[in-house]
């Protein structure tokens, strides 16, 4: 019998209606998990015992009662960006390191309604910003497939618990790449949905008109049921989207037959790893075995997707991020002098080296004489970089790519030149500047390392994405690997 | 673009951060080399391009009607507060 960490959400959640498995059993064998995996990878910043083993006994209860509901009793393990409510939510930084939400997320609180018991609270980049989890204040998550090898960030926490098997799944947030980056470095399924279809509410701000909460899973079957529970309007978000959601179960399975992929061609660039695009390659033939037509797109504007991102990110970052001030929540200096050394020293010490480098960023942008020149400029080339895609959208059905140049490098490769961390990011930017879902699968293997396949689409295509990408998973196995050791 | 050490000092000061001396040579050094990166923005023909603010074509901010919705809960909120004294955040005296 297949041993429980390696079952789908879908196979949990059938094993918990008919095999007499109790959520409470299969909550402790993932607590177990993390606990013998922990001090090796580093993937959370707080694990749940109690609280979790509590909602078990509660989703037992209903499963009892015969109730409804696809995800009753599954665990799952939140990025610690999600506030929950009663627990310390501190985004990865000493500045929340002692910070109690006093609510939940409408992410949390509607997959707590769905029935999912919470495992624990997930590492990650200081408030997001970072693409390898070396910014954490809680240290760097190690990749369980090299543990001398960065996870990829700033979900790190979130890819590496999942990939290990330590959960069946988790949430994750998306500004620049930051779920489907991991994905790709971690072996496993990443979505990242189209801007204002999962609620920021509850989820800790960065940059607001690109952050978009989504999951990191072992497959496409998995991001679709879970999505279903997640995604929708919340009038508590005022970039929401009212439209309904589909059920992205139902349309896994259409064939691809006619199917148009465009192949983005600023992506097969001299910064691509040869063996990363022969893998890709590869994942391209299997798609066009199954009925779809390939042909190659340009996106002239993509290339200046990394210098665009790196002027409006920092410049919402370093607005969203003035909230700390030591005054009402958050740390505060030891005897301050005055108000302003309060503030000065409480930001000063309370933030990360990362983070201060973008809210310095963000504040030159935006200070008077320059705004014009880098923050509106940014903003109009933005507005090129969707048009690119939207042209290219009138052509063919999604566009396909590598997610990541390279695989997974090492721990303390790309720290100490931040421009050479966020190049990056260069294939993963484009999407959430044009608030476009993507998705990242594993395809392949380079020297022990997994790579990722992205696949992206125009506005509110999950659906499609997931086929595609579920299609692609019944004729390979790459989502089925497990790191040597973690099987 | 390069930056130099006062430009450092007056972006710290407007951002309200305080950098001992040893991490400054780094933020020169790392803030010049991130404004280089987005100099090649220059490169874009921009004249006739409207800016995007808002990743989704035609959303409009949502308006909902002025009522009072939510409720009182300082003092849950204040248990994160770092110094609170009778219900007020305490800072260090701005009035002498």
């Amino acid at each position: 019998m297949t041993a429980l960490h390696e079952l789908s959400v879908a196979e949990l959640s059938k094993a918990l209606r008919t095999r007499g498995l109790s959520s409470v059993e299969l909550t402790r064998a993932f607590l177990a998990r993390i606990e013998q995996h922990q001090g090796k990878l580093n993937a959370f910043i707080s694990i749940l015992y109690d609280t979790a083993l509590a909602e078990a006994q509660r989703a037992d209860a209903r499963l009892r009662l015969g109730e409804a509901g696809a995800l009753i009793g599954v665990p799952l393990a939140h990025k610690d960006i999600f506030c929950t409510q009663g627990h310390k939510t501190t985004c990865g930084s000493r500045m929340l390191a002692d910070f109690v939400s006093p609510y939940d997320a409408t992410v949390v609180a509607r997959l707590r309604a769905a029935g999912v018991v919470t495992l624990g609270k997930t590492n990650m980049d200081e408030f997001a910003m970072g693409s390898s989890n070396e910014t954490s204040y809680f240290g760097p998550v190690r990749n369980p497939w090299d543990l001398t090898r960065v996870p990829g960030g700033s979900s790190g926490g979130s890819a590496a618990a999942v990939a290990a098997r330590l959960t069946p799944a988790a949430t994750a947030t998306d500004t620049g790449g930051s779920i489907r980056q991991p994905a790709a470095l971690c072996g496993i399924t990443g979505i990242k949905p189209t801007y204002g279809r999962v609620s920021r509410f509850g989820m800790i701000a960065f940059a607001s008109s690109l952050d978009q909460g989504g999951l990191l899973t072992r497959s496409a079957e998995d991001s679709a049921l879970l999505l279903s529970a997640m995604a929708g309007f919340d009038e508590r978000d005022s970039t929401s989207v009212e439209l309904p959601v589909p059920d992205y179960a139902a349309t896994l399975e259409q064939p691809l037959k006619g199917l148009k992929i465009g192949l983005l061609k600023e992506f097969f660039d001299d910064g691509l790893d040869a063996d990363t695009a022969q893998r890709i390659r590869d994942a391209l033939e299997v798609l066009h075995q199954q009925g779809a037509t390939l042909r190659e797109v340009s996106l002239p504007h993509l290339p200046l997707s990394v210098p665009t991102y790196y002027v409006v990110a920092p410049a919402e970052c370093s607005s969203n991020l003035a909230r700390y001030d030591g005054v009402r929540f958050g740390y505060r200096c030891d005897n301050p002098r005055d108000l302003l050394d309060l503030y000065q020293r409480s930001r000063g010490e309370g933030f990360g080296a990362e983070v201060k480098r973008r809210i310095m960023t963000g504040t030159y942008v935006l200070s008077a004489g320059y705004y014009d020149a880098y923050y509106l400029k940014a903003q109009r080339v933005r507005a090129l970089i969707s048009a690119d895609f939207e042209r290219a959208f009138h052509e063919v059905d999604v566009l396909i790519g590598p997610t990541t140049p390279t695989p997974a490098f090492e721990l303390g490769a790309k720290t100490s030149n931040p421009v050479t961390m966020y190049l990056n990011d260069i294939y993963t930017i484009g999407a959430n500047l044009a608030g476009l879902p993507a998705i990242s699968v594993p395809c392949g293997l380079v020297q022990g390392l997994p790579v990722g396949l992205q696949i992206v689409g125009p506005h509110f295509a999950e659906p499609k994405l997931l086929n595609v990408a579920h299609r692609y998973q019944q004729e390979t196995d790459w989502h089925r690997r497990a790191p040597p050791g973690f099987s | 673009m390069s930056l130099s050490r006062q430009d450092i000092d007056k972006i710290a000061h407007l951002a309200r951060l305080a950098l001992t001396e040893s991490e400054i040579p780094a933020y020169v050094e790392n803030l010049s080399r991130i404004l280089a990166l987005v100099g090649e923005l220059e490169r874009a023909e921009t004249n006739q391009v409207e800016p995007m603010a808002h990743p989704l074509p035609g959303q409009r901010q949502r308006l909902r009607t002025d009522a009072v919705t939510a409720t009182d809960q300082h003092e849950l909120y204040q248990r994160n507060a770092p110094q609170v004294e009778a219900g007020l955040y305490l800072v260090p005296r701005v009035i002498e």
